[in-house]
């Protein structure tokens, strides 16, 4: 298995909202990738958005600038 | 003659036959690369959930709803009109509707009215199959709930002023329902401009996409309850169908081949060639073939064909033949395809007098030419000539 590092998750109601951000990370240039909600955040399945911890900070307020609605954001080792 | 019969396709209205070719690559592509959409992160399902995503956004910028989350993909417009149409209503309520409506309106609202108590009044037309739009208000009663209307009839091709009937529907206070069957992609459609809660669309029609693909678009805020449910991809513990859209109203494996095929043909129409040029086209090719037999006494043409907008459809019965004999003679002896009969719509025949005879619908889209309108001309006018 491969060495867990610090990631921020961000996860979602929908599989549309991942895709929307998705659509909107890609655009401004932001980092990060989609990935299956990690466990211990859910164990209802469904998409999630990884992306570094270091972006803890500003994320929330970028997705809502960008109408992007989300669960829960927290920094975990995944 | 029949091993040189010349092949022309006017049930364009059923469905258009031919599809521009990045549709069929698109569906070829995703046949080939798609996993399931929504259901894992590999990358062949995130790129079915991607172009389903695009597909979204790229309907929510044509009806103008302002957000992609409130387009809800069905398997054409009959589902999404049932879905609407029996999700929104209580025991009591009363909606408004007309005799234009196809049986994707008429029964759900005949069953709703058996099952839940919900009456309905059904608005008429004038002599040329137009909506009496001034007697809508009449029958608003204080238990009106909805108006829901067809935007353009599929046996006159009329279509209905949106804008006048929101207005209407937003002095009342009530929901208003759309059937865009026959004009999604065609006339243009501004949900908040219009004040529409809901828009049906089907995708093989005038948006050019693969059969088995359509939805419907929900004003942001209005609850529809869910027909089905089932597996979502998300909340899998949840007991019942989450509340988030466009999820609450989606479950199952999506068809996302079709849907690739949809997106498409939406991108297709709305960025490359452009809804105004397509229906300028087929508009002028109907006016053509109308034109082209109009001095005709023996054809009798149903609709009002003084206006550009509408659908580009035109329907006519020749004498007294029985539609069905007319458009099997146009497809055996010129094979030129038509729709005759009642055409799912059984209140308009009932209002234009042709429920015995029905009607030989000829319906036009962008692959025509005008070279198979005048064969159609010429066909017709072959026929009328026994009369």
């Amino acid at each position: 298995m491969r060495q867990k590092q610090l990631r921020l998750i961000t996860t979602f109601h929908t599989t549309a909202d991942a895709l929307a951000c998705e659509k909107a990370c890609k655009a401004q240039g932001f980092s990060g990738r989609i990935i299956p909600v990690p466990r211990q955040l859910s164990a209802g399945c469904g998409l999630a958005w990884s992306c570094e911890p270091e972006l803890e900070g500003e994320f929330a307020g970028f997705l809502k600038e960008h109408q992007v609605e989300f669960d829960e954001m927290a920094v975990i080792l995944f | 003659m029949m091993g040189e019969i010349k092949r022309v396709y006017l049930d364009n209205a059923a469905t258009t036959m031919q599809k521009p070719p990045c549709v069929v690559e698109a569906v070829t592509a995703a046949l080939t690369s798609f996993g399931n959409s929504g259901r894992d992160t590999g990358g062949h399902a995130l790129d079915a959930s991607r172009v389903i995503y695009e597909a979204r956004c790229l309907v929510s910028d044509m009806l103008n709803l302002g957000n992609p989350k409130q387009v809800v993909f069905t398997c054409n417009s009959t589902e999404a009109l049932n879905m609407a149409i029996r999700g929104l209503f209580q025991k009591g309520d009363h909606v408004i509707s007309s005799v234009m409506e196809h049986n994707a309106v008429l029964r759900p609202l005949y069953d709703i009215e058996e099952e839940q108590g919900v009456s309905h009044t059904f608005i008429g037309v004038d002599e040329k199959g137009r909506l009496l739009l001034s007697d809508i208000e009449k029958h608003i009663r204080p238990e009106t709930k909805a108006l829901i209307f067809t935007h353009a009839s599929n046996v006159t091709g009329n279509a209905n002023d949106l804008m006048a009937i929101g207005k209407i529907a937003k002095a009342h206070g009530l929901l208003f329902i759309v059937d865009a069957s026959q004009t999604a992609g065609v006339l243009p459609i501004d949900m908040k401009a219009m004040n529409i809660d809901v828009v049906a669309f089907t995708g093989h029609k005038g948006l050019y996409g693969p059969q088995g693909t359509g939805g419907m678009a929900v004003r942001e805020g209005l609850e529809i309850r869910p027909m089905k449910s089932g597996g979502t991809g998300v909340l899998s513990y949840l007991q019942h169908q989450p509340e988030e859209m466009p999820t609450h109203l989606e479950c199952g494996t999506m068809n996302a081949h079709s849907l690739a095929g949809l997106r498409a043909s939406l991108n297709w129409l709305t960025k490359e060639v452009g809804i105004d040029q397509v229906h300028a086209h087929e508009i002028a090719l109907a006016k053509r073939f109308y034109d082209g037999l109009k001095d005709l006494p023996v054809i009798h043409f149903y609709g009002d064909y003084d206006t550009d907008q509408r659908a580009a459809i035109v329907s006519l019965n020749i004498g007294d033949y029985d539609s069905s004999e007319v458009s099997d003679q146009l497809e055996g002896d010129y094979g030129i395809s038509t729709r005759p009969g009642a055409h799912c719509a059984p209140l308009i025949h009932e209002a234009m007098g042709t429920v015995e005879q029905g009607m030989v619908r000829f319906a036009f889209s962008w692959f025509n030419t005008e070279e198979e309108v005048d064969y159609a001309i010429k066909a017709v006018r072959e026929l009328a000539a026994d009369v």
